[in-house]
């Protein structure tokens, strides 16, 4: 069944002008960072800087000036490092450093972990499976503000506040929303590849790392991709766990700067958040199919 | 042929029960630690004064008695109640037609569709940092474009008035993560209803009504079930952009007082009891969801 070509440009018309709506932000954000200090405050509407022979300069002295003689947002010349990847008191490099650690440990041990109890959810029979099941997809529903204030005097008591401990070390025991999706895939996954490698001596153990394993990969990538990216975005757990900027990961240290700088320079700042959102974008268009199917399956069975 | 060897040479056999707990005892040891735990201490300490240096002080009900007289407690829920009443069924609504666009024969869907779901990747703190520029009344791309057609825009997030429409329009554009979910939804309908709802004569806004609607009326579900808890904890952006709700604690969500009392004035003790008040919330709201979905919800099948 077609839809009219009036239907079609209707849908074509609507769907750009809220594309264009969209994307607006994020072509902003680029197009203020590449611009001088003198261009942010005016009301044109360019995307390049007036003078656009000379956005390469700009850029490079947002993003990775040295120390040097330049222009501050008060108006007055001073002596400084001006980009932000070159900043005296934010560092960027050490912040993608710590939030890489992070997202590589909490990756692997969330994704090891929620697989193993998917399995116990899914491969194991056992009396009460679909009881703790339901009790886990309940848990779901509680809030992490809930369990934030008790959870911070856990981890002050095990003298953990101020490492990056309490953002990677929970994630080692898996997730509950991980796991059911997990479960799901996994009980796709015919019972007679299991029984047949029962029958060829191959105990549990060995029949998650041989059959499921490997024919879950696409999953395991979701997951791992899912959280990858939270741990990137988190701002409340870095907030209350971090106290010392040497361990401040992208997200916090992007707040920081924004702190230390005030409202005015937008083109640093902007500079800034191109710099942490570049990434996920490169990432998202990379691996756009795991991303979207993986993304569609989690809102599939209710 | 002689039976099962192995399992007579094991030396004993796991019960069943025990195997399946062991599987997923990673779980329920990370449960325990890190929720279970916590919500339980959370709810002993909702009884104490507690500044995090001393001992927590038992103080029996008096945390409630500060709840029900603390004006700031009633503003903040019914700042995020409003917000949650506008945002949720305007997203739901926006997602929906988005989706519903998406799955016609629209030439580049695909790019639409990447460019709708982008949004959705920008991490909370460099949102919060676009939308204040993009928010700014002097040189904010937003006042800039409405001046070109002759209308002086508000300040958005310095007019009391003008913080909670801003946040409510920014909730849109994240809707992406719902599209998705939704477009997934109507790529399953199967063809034939449509063609036999064209045959019977319905026009297209029937067929959207009475056949479209109740097909994807679990990811809907689904979608607003997820919408109420988050909704909730709506705490990053607005407290980035518009750090103690802004004018007139306009724009002041629950999550951010919440953490105010506990890392700014050290009231941890009265901070449980404000989270407890919010996990009650969250369980509620999600308990009627649920059972309106008995009434609103078609589910194919068995087990849908």
């Amino acid at each position: 069944m077609k839809e009219s070509p009036l239907m079609r440009v209707a849908a074509l018309l609507i769907l750009a002008a809220v594309g264009t709506m969209f994307v607006m932000p994020l072509v902003w954000m680029v197009a203020t960072s590449l611009k001088p200090q003198e261009e942010i405050s005016t009301t044109k509407l360019t995307l390049l800087p007036q003078d656009p022979a000379s956005a390469p300069r700009y850029a490079y002295e947002n993003y990775y000036a040295g120390r040097g003689r330049f222009v501050d947002e008060k108006g007055v010349e001073r002596l400084g490092y001006r980009g932000v990847l070159t900043s005296d008191n934010v560092h960027f490099v050490l912040y993608l450093r710590n939030t890489l650690v992070v997202a590589l440990l909490s990756v692997m041990g969330m994704v090891l972990a929620s697989a193993i109890c998917a399995y116990g959810f899914s491969k194991v029979d056992w009396r009460g499976r679909g009881v703790v099941f339901a009790i886990m997809l309940a848990t779901m529903m509680i809030p992490f503000p809930a369990v934030m204030i008790p959870t911070y005097f856990i981890f002050k008591y095990l003298g953990w506040i101020g490492t990056l401990r309490p953002l990677w070390v929970p994630a080692c025991f898996g997730g509950a929303f991980n796991i059911f999706l997990l479960r799901q895939f996994f009980m796709q996954i015919p019972q007679d590849l299991s029984e047949a490698a029962r029958l060829d001596g191959l105990g549990h153990w060995g029949i998650f790392w041989r059959i499921i394993v490997p024919l879950s990969r696409p999953a395991l990538a979701v997951v791992a991709l899912f959280h990858a990216m939270y741990v990137w975005n988190d701002y409340i757990g870095p907030l209350i766990y971090l106290n010392h900027q040497d361990l401040f990961t992208l997200a916090l240290g992007l707040q920081f700067y924004q702190a230390q700088h005030g409202g005015t320079p937008w083109n640093l700042l902007m500079s800034a958040c191109t710099l942490v959102t570049a990434p996920l974008l490169i990432l998202f268009l990379m691996t756009q199919r795991t991303f979207i199917e993986g993304i569609a399956t989690t809102g599939m069975k209710g | 042929m002689s039976t099962r060897p192995r399992d007579n040479l094991l030396p004993r056999r796991w019960p069943a029960a025990a195997v399946g707990l062991a599987w997923i005892s990673p779980w329920v040891v990370g449960f325990a630690a890190f929720t279970l735990l916590p919500v339980a201490v959370s709810g002993y300490l909702s009884f104490c004064q507690f500044d995090g240096l001393r001992p927590p002080l038992f103080t029996g009900l008096d945390n409630l008695r500060t709840l029900a007289a603390d004006p700031l407690f009633w503003k903040v829920l019914a700042t995020t109640s409003v917000y949650a009443a506008i945002a949720l069924p305007l997203g739901t609504l926006v997602a929906l037609a988005l989706a519903v666009l998406l799955n016609t024969s629209v030439p580049g869907r695909t790019v639409w569709r990447a460019i709708i779901f982008v949004p959705t990747l920008v991490p909370l703190v460099a949102t919060a940092m676009i939308w204040l520029w993009m928010f700014n009344g002097q040189y904010g791309v937003l006042n800039v474009v409405l001046r070109r057609i002759g209308i002086e825009g508000p300040n958005w997030l310095t007019d009391p008035h003008w913080t909670m429409p801003s946040m409510v329009l920014l909730s849109v554009w994240s809707v992406g993560n719902a599209v998705v979910v939704y477009l997934a939804g109507l790529q399953d309908v199967p063809r034939s209803l449509y063609e036999a709802a064209h045959v019977d004569g319905a026009s297209p806004w029937q067929r959207l009504r009475h056949v479209t609607l109740p097909m994807i009326s679990p990811s809907i579900f689904f979608n607003v079930v997820i919408g109420i808890i988050f909704v909730w904890q709506v705490f990053a952006v607005p407290q980035i952009m518009i750090p103690g709700g802004g004018p007139e604690r306009s724009a002041y969500f629950y999550t951010m007082y919440l953490y105010d009392t506990a890392f700014r004035s050290l009231r941890f003790g009265y901070a449980c009891t404000l989270s407890w008040v919010q996990l009650l919330i969250i369980v509620a709201l999600t308990a009627l969801a649920f059972r309106l979905s008995r009434r609103l919800v078609h589910y194919r099948g068995v087990g849908g």
